[in-house]
């Protein structure tokens, strides 16, 4: 028999769910229950008002990956399960940053920074400037760290969302189609 | 036509046929309950008051696992509904399909902590397969008729309704559809169309089937292991036995697959696991092919997971893909109902194709010999024997859980599936009586035997007022040992002979309790008394409780301590 290997990595699964109340919960106990840790989780509508999108990311090995996604298949609300392969998806997550920024000379150092990251200033007063920042996590990591400089005052994340690249899409029939794929190809 | 949602709730049940309802009313069920008076709904569906919703649910479960029938259970808000959470996880675990019907306060006292109000969806959120909580009067009918497909079909289970207080009054549009129909409408009719395994049978894949008959042909000392998925997959034993017959390998059974090879079969290599047959452990320890149909490799099973089957390719027969490579990490495996996997490997295998008679003699001749007999006191397999002596290895046996358990699944020799009622996965004391008076209702042409231990039988005792009121003639064997005889084994074994408070000296004197009940006592201390009492309970007709007396040290051999290696036999 072979043994499992733990080498955990950071998988992005996307997954569609009825929008009814309770379905968050149940997809989010899912992970608490098998001792996975989340490392970002995002939900929010999709273009049908029915069906939210969730966007996890955890820290598993692929073995743990599969498992996670079948269990999540078993879910009567969960429509289908993916899981993006950072080659083949995009992901990006919004960030707001509070800065410290009492002084003119701070606040246009903040707004040079800020313009190098191509993120925008959302709010300024006398003593903050508040930036929102699009990125994967090493670009939010990057900028967090020079406003550290400053002074953080407070800090917002929505979490990761995805999408595959190209026109392939997640749809009802991934569902079934991973039933019968389990283990040859999975999604 | 308009009615009100609680005759709604009625008439759904009978278009399931639901014939049997346990349960135990309350404030806030009142609506429901109030329908068997008024509309006479009594009548039609028979209501089995317990004495504490949790042996209600237990019933249910038992109900259900003997008849292949989903069992429905109802109780009230509040602590009606958290009684029945241990009886919810039970049926879980040992995917056996119950329906649960609870009502919640009303919608203006909803998250108010109001007088007996709980959040029984979210408490039960992880033991069911699917829960709902009903709002509105419109939605009624549509998700009764969901929960029931949803606990019958793909990989049973149990499935809770909450209800709101103000919608069992409700008066709405109800349209009656018979069962045929249910997958054709509502929300059932979307998910059905989904297309997932949860619900519907979806065929296995051919070229699956094909590799694992390519892998029969290469192997050498196969062995087939069978579990609960084989009893609960309707028709599933007859192909099983079909084809363990044609392949002629060995074939060790888990608890929950007690049934599915005939215990007197010559392939039948026993119980696998922590007290399973030398002859299974080994088997599963040297074979260079092990067939998994329908169990999930419990801890109980495999006890060290990375041990186990060595030197096999492992093969997983099931209808939850999230249970392959769940705990054992399978070289090949077939997901789908086990009846149809069965079938088709049955078409492409031909009689006498294969040949293992030597591994399987040489398996075989581990099996341990015939038990000794001891003339000073009475011995737990006599106890068993002498029952299925008596009830011609027919009668359904329940049982609690521990050591007499482990016995009844060592010296019972189950013939057929729904016939060992047991909690397997859950381990929950307390099982057995509720599991064997629903079992009863369900097959009142059976005799049905309540296996339990002293400690098992003071949870749920107070149930002898429900089986002795409805006259449902079950018969009660205790294997009293005065002590809570698994823990003190461990102990024994393992905890340098510490009996830390698991030593019953005190009461209740049993017999005299079910005599207060109105239930025939007996006390044995040797077979010839236990035989008479037994015959005699069996030839009443009426529910009947044996006190059988057993020396405290009595213990369940072989005994594998948890995480060792299945042939690292603590005790042999």
């Amino acid at each position: 028999m072979p043994t499992i290997t733990a080498a955990a990595t950071r998988q992005t699964l996307s997954v569609l769910v009825d929008n009814n109340a309770g379905v968050l919960s149940q997809v989010s106990r899912l992970f608490s229950r098998k001792g996975y840790n989340i490392e970002s989780l995002a939900v929010g509508t999709t273009d049908s008002p029915e069906v939210s999108r969730i966007t996890i990311e955890v820290m598993a090995d692929d073995l743990q990956t599969k498992q996670i996604m079948s269990q999540l298949s078993k879910l009567f609300p969960v429509r289908s399960v993916k899981r993006l392969e950072s080659a083949y998806s995009i992901r990006r997550e919004l960030v707001l940053i509070k800065v410290k920024a009492e002084t003119r000379d701070v606040r246009n150092e903040v707004i040079q920074i800020a313009n190098i990251f191509r993120a925008s200033i959302i709010d300024v007063s006398l003593g903050s400037i508040t930036l929102a920042v699009i990125g994967t996590e090493s670009k939010d990591e990057a900028i967090e760290g020079l406003l550290k400089e400053f002074g953080i005052l407070e800090l917002a994340r929505t979490g990761m969302v995805a999408l595959e690249r190209g026109q392939y899409t997640l749809n009802e029939e991934s569902k079934v189609k991973g039933e019968y794929d389990y283990g040859k190809r999975m999604l | 036509m308009k009615m009100k949602a609680s005759q709604i709730v009625m008439e759904c049940l009978l278009e399931q046929g639901v014939d049997t309802v346990f349960g135990y009313p309350g404030g806030t069920i009142l609506e429901i309950y109030d329908e068997f008076e008024r509309n006479g709904y009594g009548k039609r569906i028979r209501h089995i008051l317990t004495s504490h919703e949790q042996g209600a649910s237990h019933a249910a479960d038992g109900y259900a696992r003997s008849t292949g029938k989903v069992g429905v259970c109802f109780a009230t808000s509040g602590p009606g509904a958290t009684n029945l959470v241990t009886g919810i996880a039970t049926a879980y675990m040992d995917s056996s399909p119950v329906v649960f019907i609870t009502v919640n306060v009303g919608e203006s006292l909803i998250g108010k902590d109001s007088f007996q109000e709980v959040d029984i969806t979210g408490i039960t959120m992880p033991i069911t397969k699917c829960n709902y909580l009903v709002r509105r009067g419109e939605d009624l009918a549509d998700v009764i008729r969901e929960a029931f497909a949803i606990a019958r079909n793909g990989r049973p289970g149990p499935v809770l309704i909450d209800i709101l207080k103000n919608v069992t009054y409700e008066m709405v549009e109800y349209e009656p559809l018979p069962l045929s129909e249910h997958h054709r409408h509502g929300k059932l009719g979307r998910l059905i169309a989904r297309d997932s395994h949860d619900l519907k049978a979806v065929e296995p894949d051919h070229e699956d089937v094909d590799g694992l008959v390519t892998l029969l042909g290469d192997c050498k000392k196969p062995l087939i292991l069978v579990g609960g998925g084989v009893i609960r997959s309707r028709g599933a034993v007859r192909e099983f036995r079909k084809f363990f017959e044609k392949l002629g390998a060995p074939v060790a059974s888990t608890v929950m697959g007690g049934g599915a090879c005939p215990g007197n079969h010559p392939q039948f290599t026993g119980m696998i696991g922590m007290h399973g047959n030398h002859a299974s452990n080994l088997a599963s320890n040297e074979c260079d092919l092990l067939l998994a149909i329908g169990c999930r490799f419990s801890d109980r099973v495999t006890c060290d997971v990375n041990t186990f089957a060595p030197d096999a390719c492992v093969v997983h027969i099931d209808i939850d893909r999230a249970e392959i490579d769940k705990n054992v990490l399978t070289s090949h495996h077939i997901i789908g109902d086990a009846r149809r996997v069965l079938e088709l490997l049955n078409e492409r295998i031909e009689d006498q194709t294969y040949d293992f008679s030597e591994w399987a003699e040489y398996v075989l001749s581990h099996k341990e010999p015939e038990l000794e007999h001891d003339e000073s006191k009475l011995l737990p397999h006599e106890i068993l024997e002498t029952v299925s002596r008596l009830t011609d290895g027919n009668a359904i046996i329940a049982t609690d859980v521990g050591q007499h358990q482990m016995w009844s699944c060592q010296y019972y020799h189950f013939n057929r599936p729904g016939q060992l009622l047991t909690s397997g996965g859950f381990g929950t004391m307390g099982f057995g009586y509720g599991a064997a008076f629903g079992a009863k209702l369900g097959n009142p042409q059976q005799v049905v035997v309540h296996c339990t231990g002293d400690g098992c039988f003071r949870m749920n005792c107070h149930e002898m007022a429900t089986v002795q009121h409805y006259d449902i003639p079950v018969i009660t064997i205790i294997f009293n040992n005065h002590t809570l005889g698994m823990v003190r084994q461990w102990q024994t074994l393992i905890y340098g002979q510490r009996y830390s408070n698991t030593t019953l000296d005190r009461g209740p004197d049993f017999v005299k309790l079910a005599e207060a009940y109105g239930i025939k006592g007996y006390r044995v201390t040797n077979v010839a008394e236990f035989e008479a009492a037994f015959k005699e309970a069996l030839e009443s007709g009426h529910a009947a409780v044996i006190d059988a007396m057993l020396d405290m040290d009595e213990m369940v051999h072989p005994m594998v301590s948890g995480g060792s290696p299945v042939t690292n036999f603590l005790l042999d």
